[in-house]
């Protein structure tokens, strides 16, 4: 049997303060309180403070529901390349820090594609994007002279994407020389000026998922399909840079381009 | 399986308000609770029965503790408080207060405080969600509410932590 009248002990005070004392020591833990006003205060302040906590943030749970929580969405996303790539870029986030979870693995086996890619697409992003009056080699006027020319260089049918549904003009292009050959670099600007590039490079990797990496003020997307890789660059936020991956992924896929014959 | 979903669906505005809590940011915490939902749906098969709200909670927690170390490896400027802003009085100012409070913790108090005043957990589901002892837990939730006290008393710290 515990002594009724044993000394009351801090943890049975918050316990006490939490409803979890047992039964039979909360006329101990009262009586205890009656005799020790100092005791009696503490408990009196971390009711206070609980009751502060409750007040500021208790009725955030009656809030309505936003729709984007709706689970049959999450789910139905969850099967897209939307939100495979959402997740892998939520996950490269919060365990990478600087370079994604999948760049770590394949850094690890051999010196990556990922690393070499990003690191050019990245410091060419940086370059260019500051340039006033020559941002680019060939304007998005020419488109089709553009996607010619790059073609012809890179010797693959490069597709480039219109992404004035994602409020992005194209800019133009130009050629940049690559780890493996001729690189191309097409540039795309927003309404308030903001820039975003994607990189084209043939590279031999395989397939990828997407995968994230962050760099200072930037941050790029990077995935390999049918021998290209492909890196969409912009100002470090997250979900916007997502969104334009998505939409130059999509266009992308839909007519998948081919090396030349 | 509808058990599943319909047990996530109910804890959401209880996860939304934990979050908004342990982050004080309204983007971030709603970002919080969207993946932690993701993960979970994904998670189906990890889920050996027992209190899915408990298990949610573990998600979220978690994954918040990732996002921060994430930030702690990154020389990134994160927004500060104005902590110098002048106060001002009634209940815009105490809510301002608790709020600042909160914020002065460690996060492992911080968790541990509000899973048990604000979410009602009890010390033992706070021990399997944060997967400590119980006596971790009422430690940290002791020096949770003595740096609050002290917080409240005007004993702020001199040198803020820079996550």
């Amino acid at each position: 049997m515990i002594d009724r009248n044993s000394p009351v002990t801090e943890d049975e005070l918050h316990a006490y303060v939490d409803d979890e004392i047992a039964a039979d020591r909360r006329g101990a833990v009262e009586a205890w309180l009656a005799s020790h006003p100092e005791d009696a205060a503490r408990v009196a302040q971390w009711r206070a403070q609980a009751d502060a906590i409750r007040a500021r943030y208790g009725m955030l749970a009656s809030e309505p529901v936003p729709a984007r929580f709706d689970l049959d969405k999450l789910t139905r996303g969850a099967r897209s390349w939307r939100t495979v790539a959402a997740a892998a870029v939520i996950v490269a986030f919060l365990a990478g820090g600087v370079v994604g979870w999948m760049a770590r693995g394949a850094s690890a086996a051999a010196p990556s594609r990922f690393d070499t890619f990003t690191t050019q697409a990245l410091d060419a992003h940086r370059v260019y994007v500051v340039e006033v009056r020559h941002p680019v080699e060939v304007t998005g006027a020419e488109r089709p002279h553009l996607v010619q020319w790059l073609s012809k260089r890179l010797d693959y049918e490069l597709r480039i994407p219109d992404l004035e549904p994602s409020g992005l003009k194209l800019v133009g292009g130009r050629l940049l020389p690559g780890p493996f050959g001729p690189a191309a670099l097409c540039m795309y600007e927003g309404p308030s000026g903001e820039r975003f590039t994607i990189y084209y490079a043939r590279t031999d990797s395989p397939q990828t998922a997407m995968r994230y990496r962050a760099a200072d003020r930037f941050a790029a997307l990077y995935w390999v399909e049918h021998g290209l890789a492909y890196v969409v660059s912009g100002p470090a936020e997250r979900e916007r840079l997502l969104n334009v991956a998505q939409a130059a992924y999509d266009q992308i896929d839909k007519s998948p381009p081919q090396a030349r014959p | 399986m509808g058990g599943f979903r319909q047990g996530i669906e109910s804890a959401i505005p209880a996860l939304r308000r934990y979050a908004r809590a342990l982050t004080r940011n309204v983007e971030l915490a709603d970002d919080l609770v969207q993946d932690t939902l993701v993960r979970a749906l994904r998670s189906e098969h990890l889920f050996h029965g027992g209190d899915i709200r408990s298990w949610l909670y573990t998600i979220l927690t978690n994954l918040n503790r990732n996002r921060l170390r994430a930030l702690a490896r990154r020389p990134a400027l994160q927004a500060i408080d104005d902590n110098d802003a002048p106060e001002t009085a009634g209940p815009e100012a105490g809510a301002r207060d608790i709020e600042r409070a909160l914020a002065s913790l460690v996060e492992d108090q911080r968790t541990a405080l509000l899973l048990v005043v604000l979410e009602g957990l009890t010390y033992r589901e706070v021990a399997e969600v944060q997967g400590v002892p119980i006596g971790t837990v009422m430690s940290r939730l002791a020096r949770a509410r003595m740096q609050i006290k002290a917080y409240l008393d005007g004993e702020r710290p001199a040198l803020r932590r820079i996550k």
